[in-house]
């Protein structure tokens, strides 16, 4: 009911999402080929997400980053930060051939986020399990407050085996948090294989509904849905919400797709010039 | 004289701040009871966050409550808090958040509860974190002084107290001056160098090797563990030649580890090292343990005669 009066400070457009997706995958491979190092399975699962959020959600000013009304948005599965870096630069809060400087030495773009070193990054992450944790305590300082301020939380699945992330998901519907908004990148890979081989997480849905979570499961490569689902989050009911995400990882290049392989893996120049044109392609309209 | 627990002090010095300092929000983990945190929700209960028995989600949740304006005071016992070290590290420390991590119930002095109660090793692991400011209150006076100046002071800090009581040996109107040795005593023929609760026993300690040795005991409280003062300490390594510290925490990487960090570049004193020595603690009364280690009175004063001798 109040999705439009929280319409973001940006007003982006939803129809360029998927020429702009394109272009951020491209940034992505880009940043994690010249680095030699990073993690393209994940952040190419999360980058529709993001780049939606930022795009079309989120309340945010990139000239002033520590805007204290901003929403926020917290990297919880931190290696995922070229994801994040990619749409931080397209938004304008740092220059666009910074990206190239990924995990170098002197380089604010560390591997995982940093805060403090790159506007827009507002927490450290990279040890798993964290970030939801300190979404919920923005969540809460907001409340306190009286400020009309959302804490938007991406995990991964994997990070769902941090007992922490329960520890926060108890307390946050505790609380009746609903200016917090947990996103399940659910792209069924962790670095040592598939989840369900791992450690499976069973029915994700139940669980976050069993602790007192709004759930909604969607395509989280479908930006309308993405949108949707954004939208529906912001309600406040007095209850946190949690969108799960189904995505593959590697999306968008066909030999990344679904492969753990390339969970933490960086192209060759020959595998490069291959994702660019797949994407290319893909990209055409 | 008072005789109090230093959690009952710094709680009692934080509530009485609160309304003072409406940005100071807390946090507890089902211990507020025993930390005497619930003495800041008594007088202001919007701000006290009631967080369960998931440490490491309070430690994250008083990150994010920080990153927005808050200073953040996080209380569980010790080992409980201290023992979430990643959570600690990079939620807090590698953020910079203005968290105020309060350990309770430090070392052999929490007595008849035991081992898993007890934390010898938060010392050692706070003092290793980049950022970690690390402080140990020797009483009431000192306790509340800390507590002032923790809620004007942005950053993390580690503060840790006690479960048993402790004698006032602070005059009112003591400054707590961070990152500064606090004199208690001059002397001349050794040092002791205590922190907590054993600034108080070392000062007994003194007047006993004074009375029944004739010697000229310094004894110095140590209230700030991380920054330590290293022009202090490289000023006492000139005043006697023996320093002894003494800590109810594992003599490894503790205060005395860091006054040994010190010497070792500063040259001057012998130290000698006293504290838990790597050993695990025991159910027991608190001066039933402080006698076990040698941390009361009587045993300072025997393990300071044979340091000189050795």
């Amino acid at each position: 009911m109040d999705s439009e009066q929280h319409d973001s400070g940006q007003g982006g457009d939803p129809t360029s999402l998927p020429s702009l997706c394109t272009q951020l995958r491209i940034d992505i491979l880009e940043m994690i080929h010249a680095a030699g190092s990073g993690h393209p399975g994940g952040s190419l699962s999360a980058i529709d997400v993001i780049a939606t959020l930022y795009e079309c959600q989120l309340t945010h000013n990139p000239h002033e980053p520590d805007w204290p009304d901003r929403d926020r948005f917290i990297l919880s599965k931190g290696h995922g930060a070229p994801a994040l870096y990619a749409v931080l630069a397209h938004r304008g809060y740092f220059p666009r051939a910074r990206l190239s400087s990924l995990r170098t030495f002197g380089s604010e773009l560390q591997g995982h986020p940093v805060v403090g070193t790159v506007a827009g990054v507002e927490a450290c992450t990279g040890s798993l399990g964290q970030g939801l944790s300190i979404a919920q305590g923005v969540a809460l300082a907001a409340r306190l407050d009286g400020r009309d301020v959302r804490a938007y939380c991406m995990l991964g699945d994997g990070e769902l085996q941090e007992g922490q992330v329960w520890e926060a998901a108890l307390s946050a519907a505790a609380y009746g948090l609903d200016g917090l908004v947990a996103i399940l990148d659910l792209n069924g890979g962790q670095l040592d294989g598939h989840t369900a081989d791992i450690l499976p997480l069973g029915d994700v849905a139940a669980k976050w509904t069993s602790f007192g979570w709004g759930v909604r499961s969607i395509d989280g490569h479908d930006h309308a849905q993405i949108l949707d689902a954004l939208r529906w989050a912001k309600g406040r009911d007095g209850m946190p919400k949690v969108i799960i995400a189904n995505t593959v990882k590697g999306k968008g290049v066909p030999f990344m797709e679904d492969q753990v392989a390339w969970h933490g893996a960086a192209p060759t120049d020959e595998q490069l010039e291959q994702a660019l044109a797949a994407l290319r392609g893909e990209g055409a309209p | 004289m008072t005789n109090a627990p230093t959690r009952q002090s710094f709680s009692a010095a934080l509530a009485e701040r609160g309304p003072q300092y409406p940005e100071v929000v807390v946090l507890d983990a089902d211990l507020s009871k025993s930390t005497k945190s619930e003495l800041f929700r008594k007088v202001c209960p919007d701000r006290f966050f009631q967080m369960g028995i998931c440490e490491q989600n309070m430690i994250g949740a008083a990150a994010g409550l920080a990153m927005s304006g808050k200073t953040a005071f996080c209380f569980s016992f010790a080992c409980f808090v201290a023992g979430r070290f990643e959570t600690i590290k990079i939620s807090v420390a590698y953020g910079g958040a203005n968290v105020k991590i309060i350990g309770t119930h430090a070392g052999v002095g929490v007595g008849a509860d035991g081992y898993s109660q007890m934390s010898l090793e938060d010392i050692a692991l706070m003092r290793s974190l980049p950022a970690m400011r690390v402080y140990q209150p020797a009483d009431d006076i000192e306790a509340a002084a800390l507590c002032e100046h923790l809620c004007r002071t942005p950053g993390p800090a580690y503060v840790r107290l006690t479960r048993q009581n402790v004698p006032t040996i602070h005059a009112d109107g003591y400054v707590f001056r961070d990152g500064e040795l606090d004199e208690l005593r001059s002397g001349t023929d050794l040092a002791l160098f205590g922190t907590g609760a054993t600034s108080a026993e070392c000062l007994k300690a003194a007047d006993r090797l004074g009375d029944s040795q004739g010697l000229s005991v310094a004894v110095v409280n140590v209230p700030s563990i991380k920054p330590i003062d290293v022009d202090g300490i490289a000023s006492w390594a000139k005043r006697v030649p023996l320093i002894v510290t003494v800590e109810d925490h594992n003599v490894l990487a503790g205060m005395g580890s860091a006054v040994a960090e010190v010497l070792a570049e500063v040259g001057g004193a012998r130290l000698l090292r006293h504290g838990v020595h790597d050993a695990f603690g025991e159910s027991g009364s608190a001066a039933e343990l402080y006698r076990k280690h040698r941390l009361d009175a009587d045993g300072i004063a025997e393990v300071a005669v044979a340091a000189r001798t050795r």
